[in-house]
């Protein structure tokens, strides 16, 4: 994974002390809170429901085990043992003092890690498929192109003040784990007919109270205008993006108010004019960043692994856990795993700093110190042995962490809602342990089902790309659910529709159930929720949950 | 049909240093809710709200309303009720665990 250089280093630090010079500031009253409120958000320091929380990048959703370890202290030292894995692929804890913010920040930048650019009107964490570099599907790696978009973002003082936040997401791979028709601008890496290789460009997705599917901006981009045309996008909307109302200030508005088409002109135009000054960063600044994202040393493994497979046939539960946990990798031998947050009760996301600890020393063992974070708030270790996976498996049940439900209904997307958050209308996360616990013993049968659920319309629990989707809403001072369906964040993005009138916290769970056991009733075959619902449409569901 | 009489009202902050919830007790800043003393006059919590950050002890001071059971101001929406109390889902923190 990427290391810094001098350079990134002293910008780091010298942010830290930055920041600490603020805070003391803050203290000594020669900074009023309306003065220091946005210095705070810079880096990431939220004031929430309890008490003030720190949001940590977690760039591309790429982790050494050395990180994870720095990050389990954290949650020791400065919050309650544990922290909670957002759906942009960051860390939240929830606990944090303001005088002890800046100690933590400096512990962070010892592990190359911060909280820059996790708040604020600015380019934030660039996402991407958590399976990056382990994965076959791919025609690149797309992380040192995260990595370029990373540095060329960071303090970039003509994107500090954007009319509104900035998402961008990358894929190489054509079945898309980054949900990348849902973000500002979405970046699909693919080879032409003609053998080439690049970007498919996506812009003006997004969720939020205004949920959009990103169009296509430009069908192929050749990789060597990356950054030029990635510059025209942001300068347009950094130009005509509405800075008079919040709710209208994303792209995706931009893109809607002026049309696609006049939208393109105008990047184009821009893109013209770029060509004239901007300077792309020369092929060995790319082979610099790429060479640290190359291939671990892979062993040479014959397989069939008769090991893994007798302990398959030996022992069903380990099956399971394989069937739904770990994927192909690229190299004979190896898989991928996702390490599962959403033990059925547990809090979707969490993660106490044992846990943490246990997974960096996992990772160290089995998988070349190398972890991910998925935006469906899971873990991965992406290169593991075959015959290592039993072996894994046993020490994942150890600490709690070896739930073979990835993909069906109990592994739920869950913003932190109403029992943490400041924004939220209603509670989430008993929402998600409810469902969690009433739906587990069928999930199997079931087959894959993405529920979705945010506590408020800002939707960071992407309840507009849920299978069944959950928004928690306030009605006269009591939580409400509205139910949707049909809602994708994979490469068949759709986005949910309402089903009816809502429910109280019992009768939302009440109602997944009912659209559940409808669901079993009419599907063909091994179908999926989401195919299902394709065909029949929302008929059979609203009579199941309405009668 | 008759208007509802308004519900009382109690002061709320975060505590700058420790970003803990903090209730105004009539003479000083508690984090308990039972501590907590009703609004008389709305003019003047906005003043000792501004007053009070100004000072730097606290941020974000809001009133909201409550319902005094057995003489203690039990918040009337739920969102107060989790920030006074903690994570409904985390029984073990938060000032309902004592913290």
């Amino acid at each position: 994974m990427y290391k810094y250089d001098d350079f990134d280093h002293a910008i780091v630090n010298a942010r830290v002390d930055e920041f600490r010079d603020q805070v003391a500031r803050r203290v000594a009253g020669e900074l009023s809170e309306d003065a220091f409120k946005p210095l705070r958000l810079m880096n990431g320091l939220y004031l929430q429901l309890h008490a003030y929380m720190l949001r940590v990048a977690i760039p591309y959703g790429t982790l050494s085990a050395d990180q994870l370890r720095m990050l389990a202290h954290i949650a020791r030292s400065y919050d309650k043992n544990y922290a909670h894995f957002t759906t942009r692929q960051n860390i939240q804890y929830n606990w944090i003092k303001l005088a002890e913010a800046p100690d933590l920040l400096a512990d962070l930048a010892r592990v190359e890690m911060q909280a820059i650019q996790t708040s604020g009107n600015c380019i934030r964490n660039i996402t991407t498929d958590q399976f990056a570099g382990a994965t076959a599907e791919e025609v690149a790696d797309p992380r040192p192109y995260a990595e370029l978009l990373r540095q060329y973002s960071t303090f970039h003082p003509e994107f500090s003040f954007l009319p509104r936040k900035f998402k961008i997401a990358l894929t190489a791979a054509p079945h898309d784990r980054a949900a990348i028709k849902l973000h500002d601008i979405g970046l699909e890496l693919y080879k032409n007919a003609t053998g080439d290789i690049g970007w498919r460009v996506f812009v003006g997705g997004g969720m939020g109270r205004t949920p959009i599917i990103g169009k296509v901006l430009r069908e192929f981009l050749p990789q060597a205008y990356f950054l030029g045309y990635i510059e025209a996008i942001m300068r347009v909307y950094n130009r005509y993006g509405r800075r008079d109302n919040i709710y209208k200030a994303r792209i995706k508005i931009l893109v809607h108010e002026l049309g696609l088409e006049e939208f393109h002109r105008q990047v184009d135009a821009e893109w013209a004019d770029i060509q004239k000054t901007f300077a792309e960063p020369p092929a060995v600044e790319l082979e610099r960043i790429s060479a640290f994202f190359v291939n671990p040393t892979f062993e040479t493994i014959a397989t069939p692994v008769a090991i893994y497979d007798d302990a398959r046939k030996t022992n069903p539960a380990f099956d399971h856990w394989v069937e739904r946990n770990v994927c192909a990798h690229k190299q004979q031998g190896y898989s991928i795993v996702t390490i599962s947050l959403k033990a059925v009760g547990e809090i979707p996301g969490d993660a106490s700093a044992d846990q943490m600890d246990t997974i960096a020393a996992l990772a160290d063992q089995y998988s070349f110190s190398d972890v991910r974070v998925t935006h469906e708030q899971n873990l991965v270790l992406p290169h593991v042995r075959q015959i290592d996976l039993f072996a894994l498996w046993e020490k994942l049940k150890d600490i709690g962490l070896a739930s073979d439900n990835v993909g069906l209904a109990s592994d739920i997307i869950a913003c932190p809602g109403m029992d943490y958050c400041s924004l939220a209308n209603a509670r989430s996360i008993p929402i998600a342990q409810d469902i969690a616990k009433r739906l587990a013993p069928i999930e199997r049968s079931t087959g894959e089902l993405k529920i979705k659920i945010s506590g408020c319309i800002n939707a960071c629990g992407h309840h507009h790309a849920g299978h069944i989707g959950i928004l928690g809403v306030d009605k006269k001072g009591e939580e409400n659910y509205q139910l949707s369906l049909g809602g994708s964040a994979a490469e068949d993005t759709t986005l949910s529709t309402i089903l009816g009138p809502g429910f109280d916290a019992d009768g939302v769970v009440n109602a997944v159930e009912k659209i559940v056991a409808c669901f079993n009733t009419i599907k063909r075959d091994n179908e999926r929720f989401l195919d299902t619902y394709r065909r029949v449409g929302t008929a059979p569901f609203k009579e199941a949950v309405y009668g | 049909m008759t208007k509802p009489e308004p519900l009382p009202r109690i002061l709320n902050a975060n505590d700058l240093a420790t970003g803990d919830v903090v209730y105004w007790s009539g003479s000083k800043w508690t984090r308990h809710i039972a501590e907590a003393e009703m609004i008389a006059d709305n003019d003047a919590a906005d003043a000792l709200g501004k007053t009070e950050m100004a000072a730097r002890r606290v941020v974000d001071v809001y009133p909201f309303e409550v319902n005094f059971e057995n003489g203690v101001p039990v918040p009337a929406r739920y969102r107060e009720r989790v920030r006074s109390l903690g994570p409904s889902v985390r029984l073990d923190l938060g000032k309902q665990a004592g913290e």
